[in-house]
């Protein structure tokens, strides 16, 4: 075989490492400074937790090839977990690091109780395919929006404010938090699609009775992607929550579960660069355009229509961007050019 | 072609006699509703037999495969698997067990490269955890780099080598076919299941599969047993051939006495004129 010049894994690691650092850095400042008003790092903040609803819901989706329809459902759990938690420990009050302790944990909570939840809905939901996968995940998600509403009347104290909604949630989220939790759950979510347990979910979406006769197990990986679905989704609900200071249960109805599928349906099932660009340009579109957001959902279903027609794959289809492999293109330019390694490189 | 001898339960090659046989299924049978599908499928493989299965469309020929990997849980009779009974395992376990197959119509996993391909076929073979690839501790590089090693040797086999990096829904229909069998090797198996494998082929490359089969089967020792149409293919290199015809073995022996057997002329040829 040609030699073919490569990038060692651990300089990759190290380039993008980097990049991620200088972005993550860049931007706190920035929006520190003021350079960036309030306005827009608060659209910046929201972008970056829709990404990871969507890189999350990608998860089910794209790579396992499910159409749940709860997603909302898992952000709810997620965001009623870390904003009942933040409000207990009174994070306002907490300063340093005992602040970072607070929202460390209250996201981990918020991820587990989720995923607890993803596991709960999973093991019975996912005997089932297709529409009906889609019915029972979408009864999920309303349970979650009526339950949120009721409980307290149920329990006889305060819990979730029912209808009134949970408020005075410390506002935890910043830039810098949102866009760490983003990379980490973009490299988390890429580590396990590029190992055994990531080929396996692909195995499932591929082919099932194929994928059971090499001997992978299909419930448990249907379950675990699942689960994983729904932590990321925890933790965006937890992050939104820190972000917004307060919750309603009717923001997680059946309404934004849909919203979270077209990003993930127009960037493309299965690319996760399609998940963070089209969630980056479906949350900046109605904010920057406020006149036009009346349409937003008018748009929303146009867009979806037109993308069936002439690009059923989604933007960037199956596509993954990824950094080594376009610098290893132009470091062998001029010699045989060959398939490139797929290996390494994060999206974001 | 080495003689046939008869062992409790059926007949395997005479080199086999001393060991214990790879498969033996005994009386199994499965009714679909009221209809029975296959009855009294009563069979031996020698850990290094290559078998045949044939008989006349709709057979159930396809079925006992799904039968002994369970696909369908057996309605009678059981199956022991290197002595093990399967009875109540699951797909997956059975793979782990020992035994790999092909399908009829091709089931690669499309989208995905090549390499993906074998490497799904090593999911068992590979052994780290969640942790260990999320953190991607030094077992995950050690072990990915060894199955990937390992892949590439298997696809080498059938001169596949270059053909890492494509996509398996865009090879060629003959590589394809390979493709399969590399990624059921993959698993490690004891026993290798092939349904149709020379389907669609021309003589050439036919006679290069046959070639590739009975090298795979001295590579890996292992015994491997095929469902075919094709009479070259199956009296070229099956040592034992069982004839279905209707869900029930009609006849049993080596490809000779196939052959010339009477009954089995009469399933696929239909009766003698008077």
């Amino acid at each position: 075989m040609k030699t073919r010049k490569t990038i060692p894994m651990p300089v990759r690691y190290l380039i993008n490492g980097v990049l991620l650092a200088i972005f993550l850095v860049g931007g706190t400042i920035m929006v520190n400074s003021g350079i960036v008003s309030g306005y827009y790092s608060k659209i910046l903040m929201l972008i970056g937790i829709n990404i990871i609803l969507a890189v999350s819901l990608n998860v089910a989706t794209g790579y396992l090839g499910q159409l749940p329809l709860g997603h909302a459902g898992f952000m709810a759990v997620g965001a009623y977990t870390g904003g009942i938690f933040l409000k207990a420990v009174e994070a306002s009050k907490a300063e340093g690091p005992v602040l970072w302790v607070y929202i460390a944990a209250a996201l981990l909570l918020s991820g587990l109780v989720a995923g607890i939840f993803g596991i709960i809905i999973g093991v019975p939901a996912l005997r089932l395919k297709g529409d009906y996968l889609a019915i029972i995940t979408l009864g999920f998600g309303e349970i979650i929006r009526v339950v949120l509403t009721n409980i307290d009347g149920v329990l006889g104290f305060d819990f979730t404010y029912g209808a009134s909604g949970l408020k005075r949630i410390p506002k935890i989220a910043s830039f810098f938090n949102v866009f760490l939790c983003v990379i980490l759950s973009c490299m988390v979510i890429h580590m396990i699609m590029k190992s055994r347990h990531g080929r396996a979910i692909l195995a499932i979406r591929e082919n099932e009775i194929a994928a059971e006769s090499c001997g992978i197990r299909i419930t448990y990986y249907k379950v675990m992607a699942f689960t994983v679905s729904a932590f990321f989704a925890g933790v965006a609900g937890c992050l939104y929550a820190g972000y917004l200071g307060s919750l309603q249960p009717t923001t997680f109805g059946f309404m934004k579960s849909i919203e979270i599928l077209v990003m993930v349906v127009l960037g493309g099932m299965g690319s996760m660069l399609g998940s963070v660009l089209s969630a980056t340009v479906l949350t900046a579109l109605p904010e920057l355009l406020r006149t036009f957001s009346d349409y937003r959902m008018v748009v929303y279903s146009l867009v979806l229509v037109l993308m069936m027609i002439f690009k059923p794959s989604g933007l960037l289809g199956q596509y993954d961007f990824s950094l080594s492999r376009i610098l290893e293109k132009l470091m062998n330019r001029g010699s045989a050019p060959k398939a490139q390694a797929k290996e390494g490189g994060k999206n974001e | 072609m080495s003689k046939l001898v008869e062992v409790p339960g059926g007949i395997i090659p005479e080199r086999d006699a001393g060991k214990p046989p790879v498969l033996e299924a005994r009386h199994i049978g499965i009714d679909f509703g009221g209809l029975t599908a296959v009855d009294d499928f009563d069979f031996v493989l020698g850990a290094t037999e290559i078998g045949g299965l044939i008989g006349p469309n709709g057979a159930g020929k396809t079925t006992v495969f799904n039968l002994l990997t369970n696909v369908y849980q057996p309605t009678r009779g059981s199956i022991l698997l290197n002595g093990v009974d399967t009875k109540g395992k699951s797909t997956y376990q059975i793979n782990k067990l020992g035994i790999a197959r092909t399908f009829q119509n091709i089931r690669l996993f499309k989208d995905l490269t090549v390499l993906d391909n074998v490497l799904i076929g090593m999911h068992n073979a590979m052994d780290y955890n969640m942790a260990s690839s999320v953190l991607r501790l030094p077992r995950y590089w050690k072990e990915e780099k060894r199955a990937k090693e390992k892949a590439i040797e298997l696809l080498s086999i059938f001169d596949m080598q270059d053909m890492v990096e494509l996509n398996a829904g865009n090879l060629p229909y003959g590589a394809q076919r390979r493709l399969e069998i590399v990624r059921a090797l993959a698993t490690k198996p004891k026993l290798l299941l092939l349904d149709e494998p020379a389907a669609g082929m021309n003589p050439s490359e036919t006679a290069e599969l046959m070639e590739n089969i009975r090298r795979i089967r001295d590579m890996f020792k292992i015994s491997i047993m095929l469902i075919e149409h094709d009479m070259n293919l199956v009296m070229g290199i099956c040592e034992g051939i069982a004839v279905l015809n209707y869900g029930r073995i009609i006849a049993k022996g080596t490809p000779e006495e196939i052959r010339n057997n009477p009954v089995v002329i009469e399933a696929y040829l239909g009766k003698k004129g008077v």
